[in-house]
């Protein structure tokens, strides 16, 4: 498997503080994919994310675009891989300039790639990606980002995404800011991206339900570890790790004959305090065990689909590589559709 | 849940209107929407950004500032109107009857007071002369009703997680014991796991006091996990009000179905479907049904004249022109989906 991106041994340190512990991840470039990073504010998803674009260096390890290096890349690679890999961030009404009408947006990723040569090229461009996200060219253009809903600014966003045909759009909880009506059909639109156009997504969220409806595979990050990763229907059907379980159990699903997850146990701040050179979990885990404080539990494999990093699995094999995707299942077969 | 004996509401909300005054005209963020609540009951308010949520929140508080201004209506708390009372009997009113947990309540601290002094600020407001250790006994208590560490009360706000920050703001809003609790969105910042410990300390603090809450959000999972009664907000409009299983189970009006259906579950892969269109802007809304332009079923009357709320089912209100015609809401027609999704036409 060719690897369109890949992450070897990546560590990301401020000071003290580890915001992510020795990912290593390979996304394939022949079946483009969608994966979910999950995990609660602090558990390293978005420094992940900014790995993956390039924003950030890693402390320690490496990132591999298409087998290179990216912090050994010429300005021509960097620069096409800043093409490939596309960005959809979580605030849509922060990235615009309110004084700019909506086609600069649009207008300056075209210029500054020479995507086109004559203004009418350009034009049918930007609105084949504006239709392409669900927007009507005639809506959107010409107009001023505060004259634009909330959804409508997101898939701007999108569409410029879209216009640089990236391999790849990493975007970092994309609908958390949109209402709940809206952000069923920005998800499904990024789903249409991958089966059609071929781009691999990866979706960072703390929404697991979002993660379930639309990805193929998810990766659980607790304080910049991977608590479990694996195909979504194991991994949020039927969480092994402790970790992933409360998350299951504490979304609010709108099933009166399903109760609400229990209350967690309180951390006491004795086990808070023992300084854990184990699992991070240890202080809130129900089913913590003496080695758990010790050692750090390696990856399990429960079954084939998946791996939990956490002793109760002791049992199962471990994962034969480092590799989180060696777990990962395929994704569902495309539906190629001519060009719009 | 805690259920008083008597069958007298606490909150009456009668025809309240709410406009903020616009070059075009007023835009009516609260149409004329009356309700009521009993002591115990909890009523989740639903609907998309500007809906009028956030906006009823705060007139039922009457903390309404310009360029919004109460523009009709009663609100009254234990038979007296809220919205007529002078300023001083408003003063004493908030937080000892009627107490709100604002949106992003973690940034309604104070970040250059210890929580232990905003949190007698408070309590000094309303009950003057209660001794530094009465006062130290109850802050002690109050934290630990919402499961904080009594020695939190020492930390600056920016010493605590979001979640701290967040059941500080709720034992602020319950320290004078009310008989409602406004909540506009508590969660909304929170990760999902703090997101369920906030509510259900939310849950165990109303059970404790009997008072009746008003849960304003736009995720229907987490009404439905909390809420008795829901009631479902469109362009400044109640639409559909009821218990909260029938309005899940099987919902009346047309909007609620659809918020409903756009919810995803993790148990099979669905087609995510949201609900076409926009709402309309407060200022130009349709004649007719102000949900008719997005509405599956709209005919010609839903075009021309404004449906009122009407019984539908045993305890349960929509404003539509189905009713009563219908029993059930008919099954959903097939819509052009998603792809123009957000078109208006």
């Amino acid at each position: 498997m060719s690897a369109l991106i890949e992450l070897r041994g990546v560590s990301k340190t401020y000071g003290a503080f580890t915001a992510l512990d020795d990912v290593t991840l390979s996304l394939s470039d022949s079946s483009p994919s969608m994966t979910a990073i999950a995990g609660e504010s602090g558990s390293g998803k978005t420094t992940l994310a900014r790995i993956l674009l390039g924003f950030i260096n890693p402390s320690a390890g490496h990132v591999f675009y298409r087998g290179k290096d990216i912090a050994l890349m010429s300005p021509s690679e960097q620069r096409q891989f800043r093409r490939e890999v596309q960005p959809v961030f979580q605030d849509p009404f922060e990235v615009f300039n309110p004084f700019y009408r909506i086609d600069h947006v649009l207008e300056t990723p075209v210029k500054r790639y020479g995507l086109a040569d004559t203004d009418a090229k350009r034009r049918a461009l930007i609105e084949d990606a504006l239709k392409r996200v669900g927007l009507r060219p005639q809506d959107t253009l010409g107009r001023f980002p505060h004259e634009l809903s909330g959804g409508q600014r997101q898939r701007i966003m999108v569409a410029r995404a879209v216009l640089l045909r990236p391999r790849m759009i990493v975007a970092d909880e994309p609908v958390s800011m949109v209402d709940a009506s809206l952000r069923a059909t920005i998800l499904d639109e990024l789903k249409t991206l991958n089966r059609e156009l071929g781009i691999s997504i990866v979706y960072i969220t703390h929404d697991l339900t979002t993660a379930f409806q639309i990805c193929d595979n998810i990766m659980i990050l607790y304080r910049g570890n991977v608590a479990e990763a694996g195909s979504v229907e194991r991994v949020i059907g039927a969480p092994k790790h402790p970790y992933s379980q409360l998350l299951v159990s504490s979304i609010p699903l709108p099933d009166l004959d399903k109760a609400w997850g229990a209350d967690e146990i309180p951390v006491s701040e004795a086990s808070a305090a023992r300084s854990n050179a184990g699992c991070r979990f240890a202080p809130r885990c129900p089913h913590v065990m003496e080695q758990c404080w010790d050692n750090v539990p390696p990856k399990y494999t429960p079954d084939s689909q998946r791996l939990a990093t956490c002793f109760l699995y002791r049992d199962a094999p471990v994962a034969p590589g480092d590799d989180i995707a060696a777990v990962f299942r395929a994704p569902e077969p495309r539906t190629p559709v001519p060009s719009a | 849940m805690t259920v008083t004996d008597t069958d007298k509401p606490i909150l009456v909300v009668e025809g309240l209107n709410v406009h903020y005054d616009t070059g075009k005209g007023p835009a009516k963020a609260v149409n004329d929407v009356s309700f009521s609540l009993k002591a115990g009951e909890r009523l989740g308010l639903i609907g998309e950004s500007g809906s009028g949520k956030t906006t009823m929140a705060t007139a039922l508080m009457r903390l309404t500032r310009a360029p919004g201004r109460i523009a009709g209506g009663k609100v009254l708390l234990d038979g007296q109107d809220i919205l007529k009372m002078s300023p001083r009997e408003l003063r004493e009113t908030r937080l000892r009857d009627i107490a709100l947990i604002p949106q992003g309540a973690m940034s309604s601290l104070n970040p250059v007071m210890k929580l232990d002094e905003q949190m007698i600020d408070a309590i000094v407001a309303h009950k003057p002369g209660m001794s530094r250790a009465a006062l130290d006994a109850r802050v002690a208590e109050l934290l630990r009703s919402v499961g904080l560490d009594p020695s939190v009360a020492k930390r600056y706000p920016h010493e605590l997680s979001g979640g701290m920050k967040q059941r500080a703001a709720m034992a602020i809003a319950t320290s004078l014991s009310p008989k409602v609790i406004v909540a506009d969105e508590p969660t909304s910042a929170l990760d999902v796991v703090v997101q369920r410990q906030v509510m259900q300390t939310l849950g165990r603090l109303q059970d404790g006091l009997g008072a009746a809450v008003v849960l304003i959000g736009h995720d229907m999972g987490l009404i439905a996990q909390f809420a008795d009664i829901v009631g479902v907000m469109y362009a400044g409009k109640l639409v559909d009000i009821g218990p909260v299983r029938q309005m899940i189970e099987t919902p009346r009006h047309p909007y609620t179905k659809l918020l409903v259906e756009s919810l995803p579950g993790i148990e099979v892969k669905q087609a995510l479907t949201g609900i076409p269109g926009l709402p309309p802007p407060l200022v130009d809304l349709p004649p007719g049904c102000s949900f008719n332009p997005r509405c599956p079923f709209a005919f010609e009357r839903c075009r021309t004249e404004t449906p009122l709320l009407q019984d539908v089912a045993p305890g349960q209100q929509a404003a539509c022109h189905l009713y009563p015609e219908h029993q059930v809401l008919p099954p959903l027609p097939a819509m052009a989906q998603s792809h123009n999704g957000e078109a208006r036409p």
